[in-house]
């Protein structure tokens, strides 16, 4: 149902035919040949890897490559800062970037969803019947949730309930009006899968922002981590110390607590080993995988789960001209995934797409940095950085030796750089 | 002595620059050289400087500094030369010669 029907796509003749029409001439990569139609590329998710390619490949190319993005969203709302929502020093609109500003670049915005591709015609659908043909498809779903794991989990009721908030909007509203509503003295218990997931650090900075909030409106609350994990995943000694010291008595951590299912009627947790666990507001993160689109058409093709890419391109081992980006890549050792990254990720992919479609050299050398700030407080944050290289012989990415680490202890001019970093990379994707 | 080591600075920014230019189509038959290196690497810097170096917040933009300027900078950083919050760490990622090509790009961007 959900993956490309080719009799729904037959009846759409009429879609076809251009896409049979510019196809062969996006193959060519003669896009400067006068009258001939321009290659298109066709990107799916206006996040931080696909607005930032969006943007890069119209820039770089000249407006030598027709670019469209398909966005389900109205607007962008950012995960990275989306814990201070919920600890309120920020709300979502302080979080939130229109999309207008792409505009000024020439890409075409669709909103939509779109559910699968045909790689043989290439041509991209939509939920709505819209057909798009790409001579090179882009993918930056994100994540979604591997529910079936969790079938208490199972219907939107429950899920509306307990919430995962992991795609920043309307659940980060939800769980912060539950937070705001919680009785003084009660508990918010966070349940963390085990790794790999989204933004290793964001479980433990959004305990630090619920323990900020419960010190100021309501100190008699506690909040509880319960991590399916053997210990803290990122930032460990940094957010030990935090709820430690300035939380101390408020924050309580928990390894190797994994779960069998969730109760979302009694807002309680079946534990694998011990007794059931109840919290007044339950925030569980559901186990992840790639997004839906590339799930459901094949281009999951490690262990079922995540993506395999050729690191200097982008493109899917899995599919030829569809290229992936961000969260739901395989990623290569110790390359976490983050928006930073995914906006990295749109970079490389951008000028290796432009090179294919213009008939350019495609680089044999690539790089990308990271860099991941977390808020303790509305104020101070902390840092974790790497920088990255293609490896020829192992053909992934490696960690430069030597470069990258981790702050000393939480700082408020990193507080400042946090706020200025999310200020650029908005940007760098959306104006 | 501060002359004589942003002269060093300069000669070596050339040297390296011009260097790797020249030598790379020939040097990495093997492996492609795009002639858009110093774009791509510099690329990088702009989640926190701004798309072309050109920052909206209060990070220091780096579009039009001078190539010497930015080079000291960074091999300052990477060397333990100057403090930092995060730019030591990520300096010494970047060798000589990039760090040369990135100075070179951010210089001839508009502020």
């Amino acid at each position: 149902m959900n993956s490309f029907n080719r009799r729904d796509f037959v009846k759409s003749a009429g879609a076809i035919s251009i896409a049979g029409a510019t196809a062969g001439v996006g193959l060519s990569g003669c896009a400067s040949v006068g009258g001939a139609a321009k290659p298109k590329v066709v990107i799916v998710g206006g996040g931080f890897g696909g607005a930032t390619a969006a943007k890069y490949i119209a820039m770089w190319s000249e407006g030598k490559i027709d670019v469209t993005l398909v966005e389900r969203g109205s607007a962008f709302v950012s995960c990275p800062l989306s814990n201070l929502v919920l600890g309120g020093s920020k709300s979502i609109g302080d979080i939130s970037v229109a999309y207008g500003g792409l505009d000024k670049y020439g890409i075409k915005r669709v909103q939509g969803e779109a559910t699968g591709f045909n790689a043989d015609k290439k041509v991209l659908a939509l939920a709505d019947g819209t057909r798009l043909p790409y001579d090179r498809l882009i993918l930056s779903p994100g994540i979604d949730f591997m529910l079936e794991s969790l079938p208490g989990l199972a219907s939107a009721e429950a899920r509306g309930k307990v919430l995962a908030a992991w795609k920043a909007g309307p659940e980060t509203v939800a769980l912060r009006n539950q937070l705001t509503a919680m009785k003084e003295g009660g508990v918010f218990a966070i349940h963390i899968p085990k790794a790999p997931f989204r933004c290793p650090p964001g479980p433990y900075e959004r305990a630090c922002q619920v323990a900020w909030y419960f010190q100021q409106a309501k100190p008699k609350s506690k909040v509880l981590i319960l991590d399916a994990n053997e210990d803290v995943v990122s930032k460990k000694g940094l957010f030990m110390a935090a709820w430690n010291g300035k939380f101390k008595g408020v924050v309580e951590y928990r390894n190797n607590q994994e779960i069998q299912d969730v109760d979302a009627k009694t807002n309680t947790l079946k534990m694998t080993f011990g007794d059931d666990l109840r919290a007044d507001v339950l925030n569980v993160l559901p186990p992840m995988r790639a997004g839906n689109i590339a799930t459901q058409n094949g281009l999951n093709n490690s262990n079922k789960r995540w993506c395999q890419i050729d690191w200097l391109t982008y493109e899917s081992t899995a599919v030829k001209n569809v290229h992936i980006l961000g969260d739901s890549l395989q990623i290569a050792p110790l390359m976490p995934k983050s928006g930073h990254m995914a906006n990295q990720h749109g970079k490389v992919c951008a000028a290796a797409v432009v090179a294919l479609l213009t008939g350019d050299v495609v680089s044999a050398a690539s790089m990308v940095a990271n860099t991941c700030y977390s808020f303790i407080d509305d104020k101070n944050v902390v840092h974790v950085a790497s920088v990255h290289r293609y490896d020829a012989a192992q053909k992934t990415m490696v960690t430069v030796a030597g470069a990258g680490g981790l702050s000393p202890s939480p700082n408020l001019a990193e507080g400042v750089y946090a706020n200025s970093w999310a200020k650029n990379i908005w940007a760098d994707m959306l104006t | 002595m501060h002359f004589q080591s942003r002269f060093r600075v300069r000669a070596l920014a050339l040297t390296l620059a011009g260097a790797m230019l020249a030598a790379a189509p020939s040097a990495f038959a093997q492996a492609p050289v795009s002639k858009h290196l110093a774009r791509n690497l510099a690329a990088q810097c702009a989640n926190c400087h701004g798309t072309n170096g050109n920052s909206v917040s209060d990070v220091p933009s780096l579009a039009g500094a001078r190539a010497i300027d930015t080079i000291k900078k960074m091999t300052d950083y990477r060397d333990g030369k100057m403090p930092g919050t995060i730019m030591h760490q990520l300096a010494k990622g970047y060798s000589d010669e990039q760090i040369a090509l990135m100075a070179d790009f951010f210089s001839k961007q508009a502020k």
